[in-house]
């Protein structure tokens, strides 16, 4: 299974590649600068744990662009790297890839997740018209390491969470300063974002959540913002609590930009209060 | 129950930052806060220097009458900004319709405007209004929305 998975992931990466380098080279600079956003923890353009209605990098209609990111968010018993790469066609389509490897220290194992995404603009822009810019999406996801989420009642090694998400920026909106505005609704039977595997043994699931972000702009290169990731709470054994951050978004150019996020993930696995820091480096083009 | 605490702090700190660097009383009009004529002149002027080396956008204006061009956008930029000046140019529609402008287009000549601004030392609140203002012309000069 796992080799089918990374043979599969590695087919996924090369004809992502191929579609890249195929497609016109326009320099690929055209959106305006932050409107890229930031990769979040499944891999898509979003801000730290909720995807976005943004598509990665500074591609514009006619172009390709895309972003590569790692990603460590430390919390008292736990340490999450994600590694993650995506790619933008004419600010149209997403595609991403992103691998995840939790680390849990108190039993010194850890659990890695493979996830496959896609992300499709329907209508709208983030900065013009009236309407906020409108995406669907999926996550396709893989959890590795499947005997602690057996051992706590889910169901299934993979599953497919389906998002929908709306942002908007208004210009001069408050004191001066531009918000940010994005709403994400998902269809999920994932424990823990997939980490505790799928659904569970007693048939609970799957369900609908909803996330949301808010960010307000200082001036064009720093952001400050809050995140809300509401959880399903499927597995008998374990509580699973919603998410929240609070982080700060640095953009100095179109090639980087860093999050820097203080998250409360709850009760994580039976450990309860899980709090600590989040950093993200992503490059774009 | 920390989140909530921070998430609080965070925006007490946002809210009086944004305020406290509000340096525009709201009395002042736009035209005021961006220097009157002479400032919208100097901010005209960087912008047509930025826009002498935007690949994307110069192919364009190349039989363009630049004097022309920079007294319209100088009193269209003066009338947006409610400031009293007349602007006798063509109606935005009318102007860039034909030319088939993409946003990429559009967003590279905002990213001039910005660059102006910026090296005129206008402050980021007065900057966003008039870029608000700036960006409601969009429906008018892009022909493939989105
Ligand atoms: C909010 C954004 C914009 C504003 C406020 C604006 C404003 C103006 C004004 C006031 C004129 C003079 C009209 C006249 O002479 O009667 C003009 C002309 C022109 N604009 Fe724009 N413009 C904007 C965006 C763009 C964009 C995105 C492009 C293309 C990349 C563009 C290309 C041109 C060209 C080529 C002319 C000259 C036409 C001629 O030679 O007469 N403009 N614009």
């Amino acid at each position: 299974m796992s080799i089918f998975i990374r043979t599969f992931v590695l087919r996924y990466v090369t004809l992502l590649l191929t579609l890249g380098l195929a497609a016109p080279t326009v320099s690929a600079d055209s959106k305006i600068l932050a409107t890229a956003g930031g990769q979040q923890i499944e891999g898509q353009a979003g801000g730290g744990l909720v995807p976005w209605a943004l598509l990665a990098g500074y591609a514009e209609a006619g172009e390709w662009g895309g972003s590569v990111a790692v990603t460590g968010v430390r919390v008292d018993d736990f340490d999450l790297r994600v590694t993650g790469a995506a790619v933008n066609f004419g600010n149209r389509f997403e595609a991403s890839i992103a691998s995840q490897q939790l680390k849990v220290q108190p039993l010194n194992l850890s659990i890695d997740q493979d996830i496959l995404a896609m992300k499709w603009r329907v209508g709208g822009h983030v900065l013009y018209g009236n309407l906020p810019a409108v995406t669907v999406g999926a996550q396709a996801k893989w959890v590795r390491d499947f005997a602690i989420p057996e051992l706590l009642g889910a169901a299934d090694d993979h599953g497919i969470d389906f998002t929908a998400s709306a942002s908007k920026l208004w210009l001069n909106a408050l004191f001066g300063r531009n918000v940010f505005a994005n709403v994400t609704l998902r269809h999920t039977e994932a424990n823990q974002t997939g980490l505790l595997g799928f659904g569970a043994t007693d048939g609970s699931g799957p369900s609908w959540v909803a996330e949301g972000s808010v960010a307000l702009f200082l001036n064009h290169h720093w952001a400050l913002g809050a995140e809300y990731r509401q959880k399903p709470d499927h597995l008998a054994a374990v509580k699973e609590d919603d998410w929240r951050d609070v982080f700060l978004g640095w953009f100095p150019n179109k090639r980087f930009s860093v999050i820097a996020a203080y998250a409360d993930l709850g009760s994580i696995a039976g450990l309860t209060d899980q709090s600590g820091f989040y950093l993200s480096l992503q490059v774009t083009q | 129950m920390n989140t909530a605490r921070a998430f609080l702090i965070t925006v007490a700190a946002v809210a009086c930052l944004a305020s406290c660097t509000t340096t525009s009383p709201p009395q002042r009009t736009l035209y005021q806060a961006l220097g009157e004529y002479e400032g919208i002149e100097a901010i005209t002027d960087s912008f047509l220097g930025e826009l002498a080396g935007n690949q994307q956008a110069l192919p364009l204006f190349l039989n363009s009458d630049i004097s022309r061009f920079r007294a319209q956008f100088i009193n269209h930029l003066c009338v947006t900004a409610n400031g009293p000046c007349t602007y006798e140019g063509d109606a935005m529609r009318e102007t860039h319709r034909g030319m088939g402008i993409s946003t990429a287009q559009f967003n590279s000549i905002v990213e001039n405007l910005i660059a102006a601004l910026e090296a005129n030392g206008v402050p980021t609140s007065t900057q966003n209004a008039l870029l608000q203002r700036l960006a409601r012309h969009y429906d008018e000069i892009v022909e493939e929305p989105f």
